[in-house]
Order: structure tokens, then sequence, then C-alpha cells
């Protein structure tokens, strides 16, 4: 990216996160955590679970609350960030609402917003041409395949065009091919727009199909215990899964996983 | 369309034929077990007989001249239940609304409606009667909406709190006002709880206006008192076509919820069919 450097998207700064502090269930889900994230880049966050991940997420989101630490999105605290909706979150569930049909669901935000009726359904019908779901607007969620709803779910994140979208697991519940073909789909919708990516993942080929950079991290307590710079070439395309860097890539993410005994059975 | 209509008729039986040919079957029965047994008519009157003497009311209610006894008792009794089915339910869902969005004051009170919802509250209705007056249809009403009031509470309570955390998250997300979170998220998520309890108010609804008449009210003028009044003078054809007609209100309460059910939530798993 050829921006002039500035500020970074978002700035993690010694964030250390205890869950049940009193308690003997006493859980530190991150510890002295730092990370800075550049506009455009797509950072997958993987490792085991209970390695503070989606915990990062959240902080991030403002859904959960920061204790100890710094952390600042475009600059301001997520608290902040979170009511001037400068991030789109997608869970890994869809998360799609029953009574709503897919396109007043891709309104849901602008309705929030208070967008005029006419540019709500202009807009939801565009979002969902970028995620190739034209066709399906007056469609119930329940009609729909798992992989068909998590497109929605990006449509709607993405229909009150953040510039930050955090995900977390999105593809977790998807089948193996469906997953190929949504990283793909992801891909192609980051080339596009102008998206900062946080992803949270627990499969390493789809990380280093994604990202710019990989955040390896390790459990109790949750830390960094490398960041991989993703060299595979772009465009990122089906073809990319059989080059060498990608492999190269795999391997040295599943290494540094191995070091801290990530690897628990 | 011809062809259409009579392959919706000919599917609506291949569905429903197991439960017609049973209750043929119970009805035949019941004729036949009358009949050879010579069961005195008091204990148990044939299936024909009760048949004839509500054919007579039909006739009477329909003929403009005529008067039908067993018809007005019912529009009486009717009345009280759809009378306390709105009172109780309403008041049950608009509680619910206003405590959903005190915490506090919901935790205060919840309590006592699971306590209250399992007091058998039938035992109430001699009180309605000595407070609204025991002719007043008021009394009944009152019986039928403490019924139903409890579980149409508790469940709407139920509806707008029990929701999946992370439907909450992404409201939160968007930074949703709570006013936004009720309608968009809490209410239609609580609608599948609320009907529920509508149903089940429904037959209830009758079922209480009838004992609550059972407890007294104008001679022959309520369902419950036709029954009272005709069994103690042995007409029990006349006191089950009165039976008959408490199932048929009860039966058309219950429909009229599940028609508005289905009209407010088309997108209600038990709705859902194949072709998509």
């Amino acid at each position: 990216m050829s921006e002039t450097k500035c500020e970074p998207v978002i700035q993690v700064d010694r964030v250390h996160k205890v869950f049940n502090p009193e308690s003997e269930n006493r859980v530190v889900a991150l510890s002295d955590f730092t990370l800075a994230v550049e506009r455009g880049e797509f950072i997958s966050l993987i490792g085991p679970s209970g390695c503070g991940k989606s915990t990062l997420l959240r902080l991030m989101a403002d859904l959960l609350t920061l204790q100890e630490g710094e952390l600042k999105i475009n600059g301001k605290l997520p608290a902040e960030a979170r009511l001037d909706r400068d991030y789109g979150f997608v869970f890994q569930a869809a998360t799609l609402y029953d009574w709503r049909t897919v396109s007043k669901n891709v309104q849901l935000p602008l309705e929030i917003m208070k967008y005029p009726k006419a540019e709500r359904e202009a807009r939801a019908r565009e979002l969902l041409a970028l995620v190739e779901l034209e066709g399906f607007e007056k469609h119930y969620p329940w009609q729909l395949s798992g992989g068909m709803q998590q497109r929605v779910a990006i449509a709607r994140a993405l229909v009150f065009e953040p510039t930050l979208l955090l995900m977390d697991e999105p593809f977790g519940a998807l089948d193996e091919f469906t997953r190929e073909r949504m990283n793909m789909e992801l891909m192609r919708i980051w080339e596009q727009k102008d998206l900062t990516v946080i992803f949270v993942t627990h499969s390493i080929p789809e990380a280093v199909f994604l990202s710019t950079r990989i955040v390896v991290m390790s459990a109790r307590p949750g830390r960094i215990i490398k960041i991989v710079k993703n060299e595979v070439e772009y465009p990122r395309v089906f073809a990319s899964r059989k080059t060498q860097q990608y492999y190269e890539t795999v391997n040295e993410v599943r290494e540094a996983l191995a070091s801290a005994h990530s690897y628990e059975i | 369309m011809k062809g259409q209509i009579f392959a919706r008729v000919l599917r609506f039986f291949q569905k429903y034929a197991p439960s017609i040919t049973l209750a043929v079957g119970v009805l035949v029965f019941w004729e036949v077990v009358v009949t050879v047994f010579a069961i005195q008519q008091f204990l148990l009157p044939k299936p024909s007989a009760i048949l004839t003497e509500y054919l007579n009311e039909l006739r009477l209610f329909l003929d403009p001249a005529g008067a039908s006894l067993l018809f007005e008792a019912s529009g009486a009794t009717l009345r009280e239940a759809i009378g306390g089915f709105v009172i109780g339910c309403g008041s049950g869902i608009g509680i619910a609304l206003l405590t959903a969005r005190w915490t506090a004051v919901n935790q205060a009170l919840m309590p006592f409606a699971i306590a209250a919802n399992s007091v058998p509250i039938i035992a109430f209705a001699p009180i309605m009667n000595n407070w609204f007056g025991i002719t007043n249809p008021f009394s009944k009403m009152a019986i039928v909406s403490i019924i139903v009031f409890f579980p149409t509470m508790i469940n709407t309570v139920r509806g707008l709190t029990l929701i999946d955390p992370n439907q909450l998250e992404l409201m939160h997300s968007y930074a949703a006002s709570p006013m936004r979170i009720m309608r968009d998220l809490r209410i239609p998520n609580a609608l599948p709880y609320i009907f529920s309890a509508l149903r089940i108010a429904s037959s209830l609804s009758v079922v209480g206006a009838i004992v609550g008449e059972f407890f007294g009210g104008p001679l022959w003028a309520t369902l419950g008192d036709f029954i009272t009044q005709e069994a103690s003078r042995f007409n029990f054809a006349r006191a089950w076509s009165a039976i008959i007609m408490a199932s048929l209100i009860g039966l058309s309460m219950y429909f009229v919820v599940l028609a508005l059910e289905r009209w407010l939530m088309p997108w209600h798993v038990s709705f859902r069919t194949d072709s998509s």
C-alpha cells in the first residue's frame, strides 16, 4: 500500500486482560500484548483455544472492557470508535435476524443510523451484489445455506462503509470447500475496497491465504509467539495455494505454533 | 384451477385421514356401546341424541322468529372468555414490556409471578363473583384475565430477555439505543414465546369462564349455568350439546390465535415449508 505513513488504524499497547480477577477461576486472557496495524492490512490472529484472540477482537470492538494497557482505534478509544461506527463485526454464527428478509437484514445497521429508505435499499442491493447474492433479497435466512448466510453477514457488516472489519472465526462453521470459496470472495472484497481486516481463525491455510501478516499466539496467558510476514504474491487466487511461498509460510506458522506447545492433545 | 382445489382437498384428507377415521370410529363405538348395553341416557347419552338436541337448537338459532337458549348462552360465555383473554393477555404483555426496561423491578416481580402461576387461580372464582357481582359478566372476565395473565406475562418476559448474546453484541456494535434494541430485537424475539402463551391462554380462558359460571350467575344465560341446570334436570343430551359448544368456542379461539401467529410471524420455524 502506497499510503503515506500516518497513524496506525489499530494501536494495541501492553494490553492485559484478566477474567474473574477476584475468584479462583482467574484467567489471564491476554498478557502484555502489543501490536500496531496499518491501514489496508489484513491481519490474522491464530492460535489454540484460550489464547485470547477472540478476547482481543472483542476489546477492539468495545464488546469487552479494557482493564490495563492502551488500545486505540483510528486514534480513538474503542468506546468512541464504536459510537462512531468505525468498524463492522462478523461473528462465527451469521447472527441474522430470522424475522427479517435478507435485504432487511443487510439494511439493519442503516436503519439504526437513520439512512433514508431509498438509499438503504440501494446500498443493500449493491452489497448483496458484492457478495454475489443478487436475487435473494426477499428470502428469509433459513432459506439460505450456511455459506450464503455468512455472506449476508459480511454484506451487513460492510453496508455502512466502515474502514475496519473485525471477523471472529467467520468461516469456522463451514465445510472446507465452502470455506475456500468464501476465502476467495473475502480476498476479492478486501482488494476491491479500502479495508483493514482483523481476522480470528483456527485454520493455518486460511490465515496464510488471506493475510498480510499472521499473528501467532499461545494460550494461558495469551501472548504473541511470532508475527509472520506473509510474502505470498498478489493477487491471491486459487493457484496461490500451490506455490512454494504458500507452502513455506504455512510451515513457518505451523512451526511457530508447535514451538509454543500449542499442539496439545 | 379446479384441479388445484381438488388436489388441496385431497391432500387435506390424506393428512387428516387417520384423525378423521379415529373420530368417526370413537363416535360409532360410543353409539353401539350405549345401544347394545342399554346404558341409561342420564349416564351417557347417545351421540345421535346429542346431535339431535344440537341441531334443534341450531334450527331455533337460525330461525328469525325463534330463540335458542343454547346459542345465547354460548354467546355470553364467548364474550366473557374473549373479554378476559384480551384484558389478561393484554396486561400480561404490557407489564412484561414495561418491566423488561427495569431489570430490578423485573427480578423482584418474577418469583411472585412464577409462584402465582402455580397457584390454582380458579379457586378465586367465588371471590371474584363476590367482588364484581355474581350476575355481572365482568366477574367471569376477571377470573379469566387472572388465569391467563401469569403465563402470558412470564412467557413474554422470557422472550424479551432470553436472547442470543451475539445478537445483543451485534446491536451493541452498531451503538443501537435501548429503544431500538427493544423494537428490533427483543420484541420480535419474544413473539414466538408470546404466541405459545396465547395459545395456552385461548383454551384456558374458556375453562376459566365456564368454571366461574358454575359458581353462579343468571339462570341458563351462560354455558356453565346451562350445563348445571340441564344436568340437574337429567337432560343430559342438552348438557352435552352445551359441552360441544364450549369445545367449539375453545377451538375457534385457538385457531384465531394460530391464524394471527401465521400472519405476524410468517418467518417462524413452525410454518416453514420445503419450497423456497
